[in-house]
């Protein structure tokens, strides 16, 4: 008894001196913490403002229409933005339309027909595949994928669909393998195990009495994916699919090795061509400071625009899917 | 320990009769010193009123209980006593809780001095990611600044006075998660009572344990009172009346009735007190 | 009666048949999926084991047009700017996270950063590079190992950022309630008790990031750049085996692609096996 009256519940007057210490540690570490988050803020404005800031003198030249141009003459300091971002945004929706479907169905196979024993270990095939760096992936498509591509692929599509009238002309010209067509195809390799992710993980959130319930009475697999599984998770699974655009659009080397670097457009998708990154990657170490230089820097500005708007929409829906689980489980 | 009485002896004598809440409890002694006194306490999560009005005393060197059904706010108003709360944006006490005078819900009030005074022990035992020794240390190195044997010294005596030094001694530098589930909220209970404060609440300290270890805790609450003062929430009454000095009975954010253990649970003032007593509602 | 019944049917084999169409087409995508995975793989292996040798890793890489030559410089130097960029995205990236998570439930501007964070996780690297030239390299005039530090760092911080944050969320309320209720001060909690109990997760970000940044190339184009010879000055262009690989794929030299494989190989088994080796890591701990 006599110990507690003796105490009175005051502290000592050490533990107040350490108390006013611990205060002002706390203080530093909010604010030491909160600098180096808002570090990614500072980061995304000096990206913004040195792109700005170096891609002036070329837009200040050609004005807005140098999106547009599709001129890209280094001799004559002419140029114009068209080509590469027509190279980007063409091989970028060649790989989308090939990885979706390829993803839904892996996602579905992972999620709804793997026996449980292989569902580890190929889940974890597929995240590996999306940790392949892209130079392997230019690798492969250069010297393996692109000349059997050329060989075989390309004159069986070009005698097939190329006889269509006027869808044709996408598959006209020298079959060399290396172009649009195969720097989408690689692409497609590149985003499909990463969308697939996406898909699967959003496809797992599912909860199981909505599913059974739908079996009960007596759905098909496939009509429970379809109807009740894609519906559920339609926000996640666009957001995955954009994501999966924003990681396309953004690529450099898988692009910059089976591309052709052309610097002309072309209709056939055959034919090379450029996008953003594979310009930038070829032509930056050699630009001298000038229009060259400057017109390089308003490609990035358009790149890293288009990649953040994207991405953004993409991380909007996510979070609304996030949300709805929320919600609903 | 104290005996299991019979509830259906209870008098029936003065059971309807309203108490007026504001009239204290006159179950003190009257050298009795208080180590908490708690006014007109409100308590609010945003805009619901969590606790309405609390007036009563913690008597220094006494074993206070607080039972009630779920959600009548008795772990909120434990959780009041050390302003567990600050911890939630949206949470608010108003009123006074004076510890030995002190008014803790001044906006001054160090809440990290306040803790090291009035410490908690949780429902679920929460044992640090580090060795058993270093559980009970990291408390002491807080406040106080102990070599290597006085530290030794003290560990011993607070797994001593937790009933786990016989079973800790070898394995001191084991981490604190190689224990068993009681063990655990053993170790818990010792690195409480290590940094010796005065005042130890403890939050449905058994209820995530078996039969055999909620004995050895309740042996220890009836050892640990006469250096500590201790408030305990539970929702097992015979837990209680086995162990506690007093008794308070909470509903609905309300203090029902507050009163010496034996008189609360034998012969209870409220009606609404006896009728959660003798099981007439959950 | 037997018109209902066969109306039912007709529609029921329909319903059967688009079944086992959708099912049998996911099944093939996925023998695709593993078709791709393991004929890239395969190509790497065998193209690669064929340029290994032990002068891979002892001998520069080659002048143009001259014989042999190995990678030992690249390896090196990517060895450097891997463990420098670690060296400084690993406190960035876990004191920002500590920040998100420990207050960031309080504050809109974490709710911002949190958002700009994932979307500098998938933003183009070479734009990254494009950033760090003009601010480092057009500045001292000189690419340097330094520059490409700071670029592979701006690729990693936010990941670990976001697996410190989302690590440090799953630790129980209730353990950090255990520490305040001693007494102990805010970034004592989050030291001592939050960051222990999250330690293993943490490091799996930290290798995830490392096996990321491990195979990027972009942002070193114009940061690094790349060096013939064997180097360790930072502050000089410094080689590494993406830019290497990058030069020497699209050469005319033979010696130089077989290098281009043998590299290749080399970055894959790295990140793969800090890919592999995360995973091991994160399991063991939540099962110990």
């Amino acid at each position: 008894m006599q110990s507690t009256s003796s105490t009175l519940g005051l502290p000592s007057a050490k533990a107040v001196q350490i108390a006013r210490r611990q205060r002002i540690q706390d203080f530093l570490f909010h604010a030491i913490t909160q600098f180096f988050s808002m570090l990614v803020l500072f980061v995304l404005a000096g990206i913004i403002g040195s792109l700005l800031i170096n891609a002036w003198p070329a837009l200040k030249t050609f004005g807005p229409g140098f999106f547009l141009d599709d001129e890209w003459d280094i001799v004559n300091d002419q140029f114009g933005g068209l080509i590469s971002i027509y190279g980007t945004l063409v091989s970028s929706i060649i790989a989308l339309a090939i990885a979706v479907p390829l993803s839904f169905g892996i996602a579905v196979f992972l999620t709804e027909m793997c026996p449980d024993f292989l569902k580890r270990p190929l889940g974890t095939a597929v995240e590996l595949l999306a940790a392949v760096p892209s130079i392997i992936y230019g690798m492969f498509g250069l010297f393996v994928f692109a000349p059997i591509f050329g060989d075989y692929v390309e004159p069986v599509l070009q005698a097939t669909l190329g006889k269509i009238p006027l869808l044709g002309i996408l598959f006209s010209g020298p079959t060399n393998g290396i172009g649009m067509l195969c720097a989408g195809l690689i692409l497609a390799m590149m985003i499909l195990p990463f969308i697939a992710s996406v898909m699967r993980d959003v496809f797992e959130i599912v909860p199981p009495v909505l599913k059974e319930s739908a079996y009960g009475i007596g759905c098909t697999r496939w009509e429970v994916v379809t109807r009740i599984v894609l519906p559920y998770t339609q926000a996640g699974v666009v957001g995955g699919v954009m994501l999966g655009l924003g990681r396309a659009l953004g690529e450099t080397m898988a692009v910059t090795f089976v591309i052709g670097n052309a610097s002309r457009i072309s209709p056939s998708l055959f034919a090379p061509g450029s996008s953003i990154a594979s310009t930038l990657a070829n032509q930056f170490g050699e630009a001298d400071a000038g229009l060259h230089f400057s017109s390089l820097f308003a490609l990035g500005l358009a790149l890293f625009f288009i990649t953040f708007v994207v991405l953004a929409l993409a991380k909007w829906m996510l979070l609304s899917m996030e949300k709805a689980k929320g919600v609903k489980s | 320990m104290k005996t299991m009485f019979n509830l259906n002896q209870i008098d029936s004598e003065g059971l309807g009769s309203k108490v007026n809440m504001n009239t204290e409890n006159n179950s003190q002694s009257s050298d009795a010193v208080n180590a908490l006194e708690i006014r007109n306490l409100n308590f609010y999560y945003g805009s619901f009123k969590g606790l309405k009005d609390i007036n009563m005393n913690i008597e220094e060197g006494k074993v206070t209980a607080f039972i009630g059904p779920s959600g009548c706010g008795k772990s909120t108003l434990l959780r009041t006593m050390n302003r567990m709360y600050d911890l939630y944006p949206g949470q608010r006490a108003e009123g006074e809780i004076n510890f030995y005078g002190n008014n803790i819900l001044n906006p001054g009030q160090d809440l990290n001095l306040l803790r090291s005074r009035i410490g908690m022990v949780f429902q679920k035992p929460t044992p640090f990611p580090m060795s058993i020794y270093e559980n009970i240390a990291f408390g002491v190195r807080l406040y106080e600044n102990l070599n290597r044997s006085e530290m030794d010294e003290r560990v011993e005596w607070a797994l001593n006075k937790a009933a786990l030094w016989t079973e800790a001694k070898d394995k001191l530098n084991q981490s604190g998660l190689s224990l068993s589930g009681g063990q655990q909220q053993r170790l818990c209970i010792a690195r409480g009572v290590a940094v010796k404060p005065s005042v130890i609440l403890l939050d449905e300290p058994t209820s995530a344990l078996d039969p055999i270890s909620t004995g050895k805790i309740e042996e220890l609450i009836s050892e640990l009172k006469n250096d500590y003062t201790i408030a305990i929430v539970t929702h097992n009454m015979q837990q209680a009346a086995r162990v506690s000095d007093y008794t308070a009975y909470m509903y609905l954010g309300s203090l029902i009735e507050f009163g010496k253990t034996d008189e609360l649970f034998i012969k209870p003032k409220r009606k609404e007190t006896e009728d959660y007593i003798t099981g007439r509602f959950g | 009666m037997s018109q209902i019944a066969n109306i039912n049917q007709a529609v029921f084999a329909r319903r059967q048949r688009t079944n086992k169409i959708g099912l049998t087409l996911s099944m093939l995508a996925m023998t695709l999926g593993m078709i791709f995975l393991i004929w890239i793989l395969a190509t790497l292996f065998i193209k690669g084991f064929a340029a290994v040798n032990l002068n891979m890793f002892t001998m520069s890489t080659p002048a143009p047009g001259s014989e042999g030559g190995g990678l030992a410089n690249a390896i090196i130097g990517s060895l450097m700017l891997i463990v420098s960029c670690t060296l400084i995205s690993t406190p960035v990236g876990v004191l920002a996270g500590l920040y998100l998570s420990e207050y960031g439930d309080r504050s809109k501007i974490a709710a911002v950063t949190r958002f700009v964070t994932d979307i500098m996780l998938s933003a183009p690297s070479i734009v990254i590079g494009l950033f760090v030239y003009a601010l480092f390299v057009a500045q001292v005039k000189h690419f340097s190992g330094w520059a490409g530090t700071i670029a592979l760092a701006l690729i990693a911080v936010p990941v670990v950022v976001r697996t410190t944050e989302n690590m440090l969320r799953l630790v129980p309320g209730s353990l950090r309630e255990a520490a305040y209720a001693l007494g102990t001060p805010k970034w004592k909690v989050a030291f001592y008790v939050t960051l222990r109990a999250a330690k293993s997760g943490i490091m799996t970000g930290i290798l995830l990031a490392l096996a990321r940044v491990s195979g990027e190339t972009a942002p070193l184009l114009f940061t690094a750049l790349n060096n013939q010879f064997f180097s360790t000055n930072m502050n000089a262009p410094m080689a590494n085996l993406p830019v290497v690989i990058f030069q020497f794929a699209m050469s005319p030299y033979d010696n130089w692609v077989d290098l281009a494989w043998g590299g290749s190989l080399l970055i894959t088994f790295a990140v793969l096996g800090l890919n592999i080796l995360a995973r091991v890591v994160f399991r063991e701990k939540a099962q110990g």
